[in-house]
């Protein structure tokens, strides 16, 4: 069993039709249930369901607050490395693209820890682009012997991996991982993956599985949206939250929901995801997954994510940079996107407490 | 009379544990215990940030009050076992609540590796503190292997529902000579107040504290009931009847 046996269980349902069916009477009542199953989740994602959000937002407003409290984690992304042998369509960092690429010497990653860690930030999350050569998992275990002195938490945003390589980086310190399926639909896939070993759909899709078997705590999963229809990412996004959360009821599942930004590529977004669409998707897997973890990253604007606070949202990350060893090196490196909020930390957490709600800098420590 | 409620090692007026998650501020975590007269209050060890005095949970910790570190995170009892030595070591004192949880969904206990965890920690010394679903062998297990009292839950954490397990809570008050305190669940003071009139020792509260649209005016209201409902029970309630008592007995001839 893996999660693809849920996802081609829906491969021939009519989701147009069932969209077509739903009344204001269905969406009102999914709203108020205990508990929503799989088709109520997809109900709320529907367009009958638009005409419902501030009703939906209420009650994932109070959903969040009741099982989260008026608190909001932040954390920070660190680049490793930009090497990459993809070609993703969508992505900076794809091989095809001539940008400088490097990897950071472990001085470096001691300097960009060092400049991260002053800002009181705990939870940091690393990633690489696919290089296997140039980025091993034992470099990646080289450069946790230099983060774990000033991190109290550390994810990995990584390719995919074998179960005894996560079972290694957790040794090692690691305690979240993420992993976005980027498309669910597998002939969208292929087309947007057109070369290099993440045209592996499976191998990609049972990676957050392999990572709760090897004994990851955090989970983090999620469509790249923009690529496809939103609606159903979001629905295969939400199933797999659910399918891993069943499974293994330790890890904490979160979702992410990223919208496509600007990037040295420039493949323009094949669907466009407005800020309504966006809202609806948050609120509908708040309703679904009332203690599921909802990520937010500084890919969206300053004014979106402080109105995203109160909407269900429980993670955010802060005074980000999405080039290697950009924090201490200014002049330097290629952006993988370019951010849209710029806000250092100082800034975050005064909007926080602005808006009622703590910033948490530190949500676990390594044991 | 003065009903001094001694636990641990120490003597405590005030029957409120406090929890400090979910508030929009650590600032106001002192007005919330004074406002409930609480002296008891619980921290999660892994939102304590020791570097960053600002955001330090322990900085606002009232003088005089007792601090009860949890082992919130903990999956297991290796984990849980690791966590109150570690807030041992960060000076936290040796009051420790028991959290095992390896249900993401719900947030129940797991009360086997409870049991596992709480007697090695007693064993070291600690003052330990199991959150447990109720249930009368495990609690018998608790206090054969040295807990400091046994923590059951009302109903799932932070559900607000109210004291879904009270008959199973009951039995424990009945069965067990350690302290029970009622812990998650509890919504309303009126719910608090209920648990202390069964003969509950002491009541733990946060999401209805902490979620509240006023936490402080919510937090005296705990206090209120908590007080209410401890006095209620040592007063001894009068026996509820089904039948009102008839004014012409049918027995009393038999005199
Ligand atoms: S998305 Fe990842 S795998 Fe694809 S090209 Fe970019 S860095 Fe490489």
């Amino acid at each position: 069993m893996s999660f693809y046996d849920i996802y081609q269980s829906y491969r021939e349902f009519d989701f147009a039709g069932f969209f077509a069916g739903l009344t204001d009477q269905d969406i009102t009542r999914i709203i108020y249930k205990n508990r929503l199953s799989e088709l109520d989740y997809l109900a709320l994602l529907s367009p009958a369901a638009e005409s419902h959000l501030e009703e939906m937002a209420q009650r994932a407003h109070r959903l969040t607050v009741q099982h989260f409290g008026k608190v909001i984690f932040l954390y920070t992304p660190l680049y490793l490395a930009n090497y990459c042998v993809n070609r993703c369509v969508y992505c900076g960092f794809a091989a095809h693209n001539q940008i400088p690429r490097r990897k950071l010497t472990l001085a470096e990653v001691e300097e960009e820890a060092k400049l991260i860690a002053a800002t009181g930030l705990k939870h940091l999350l690393i990633l690489t682009g696919e290089s296997r050569q140039h980025s091993p998992v034992s470099y990646m275990k080289d450069c946790l012997e230099v983060l774990k002195k000033y991190f109290s938490s550390i994810s990995i945003e990584v390719y995919p991996l074998t179960e005894e390589e996560y079972a290694e980086l957790i040794a090692a310190g690691v305690d979240g991982m993420t992993m976005y399926q980027e498309v669910y639909n597998p002939e969208v896939y292929a087309e947007l993956h057109p070369a290099g070993p993440k045209r592996n759909y499976l191998f990609r899709l049972d990676a957050p599985e392999r990572a709760c078997r090897a004994g990851m705590r955090t989970i983090g999963l999620g469509a790249l949206l923009g690529l496809n229809d939103w609606r159903t990412e979001a629905f295969f996004t939400g199933l797999h939250a659910n399918y891993l959360q069943s499974r293994y009821t330790d890890v904490e599942v979160s979702i992410s929901p990223p919208r496509m930004r600007p990037h040295v590529g420039g493949f323009p977004p094949r669907v466009t995801v407005s800020d309504k669409n966006l809202v609806q998707y948050i609120l509908a897997y708040r309703l679904f997954m009332p203690r599921g973890g909802i990520t937010v990253s500084t890919r969206e604007s300053e004014e979106l994510r402080n109105r995203l606070v109160k909407l269900g949202v429980t993670r955010m990350s802060a005074a980000s940079c999405t080039a290697v060893g950009g924090r201490s090196h200014a002049e330097g490196g290629t952006n993988q996107f370019d951010i849209a909020d710029e806000r250092d930390v100082p800034a975050m957490v005064q909007m926080l407490y602005q808006q009622g709600y703590q910033p948490v800098f530190k949500d676990w420590q390594l044991l | 009379m003065k009903d001094i409620f001694k636990i641990g090692g120490r003597e405590l007026t005030s029957r409120l544990f406090l929890g400090t998650g979910k508030y929009s501020t650590n600032k106001i975590v002192p007005q919330v215990m004074e406002a409930a007269g609480s002296q008891v209050v619980t921290v999660a060890l892994r939102r304590v940030d020791i570097d960053f005095e600002e955001e330090n949970i322990l900085n606002y910790v009232p003088q005089g009050c007792v601090l009860m570190p949890n082992t919130s995170g903990a999956r297991n009892a290796q984990e849980a076992i690791r966590i109150a030595r570690l807030a041992k070591a960060a000076g936290c004192g040796n009051w420790v609540k028991i959290e095992v949880i390896s249900d993401n969904r719900y947030l129940l206990p797991d009360n086997y590796e409870t049991i596992k965890a709480t007697e090695v920690l007693a064993a070291e010394g600690f003052m330990v503190f199991p959150y447990i679903s109720p249930d009368l062998m495990v609690a018998k297990e608790l206090e054969k292997v040295g807990a400091a009292a046994v923590m059951p839950l009302g109903a799932p954490i932070g559900s607000n529902r109210g004291l879904k397990t009270k008959e199973l809570i009951r039995i424990l008050i009945e069965e067990i000579s350690l302290p029970v305190i009622v812990d998650a669940g509890i919504g309303r003071p009126s719910e608090a107040a209920e648990a202390m009139e069964m003969g509950a020792a002491a009541v733990l509260v946060n999401t209805a504290v902490a979620t509240a649209d006023d936490p402080v005016m919510m937090a005296r209201a705990f206090g209120l009931a908590v007080a209410a409902g401890r006095a209620a029970f040592l007063a001894g309630p009068g026996a509820t009847q089904q039948y009102a008592v008839a004014s012409s007995p049918l027995t009393g001839f038999l005199r």
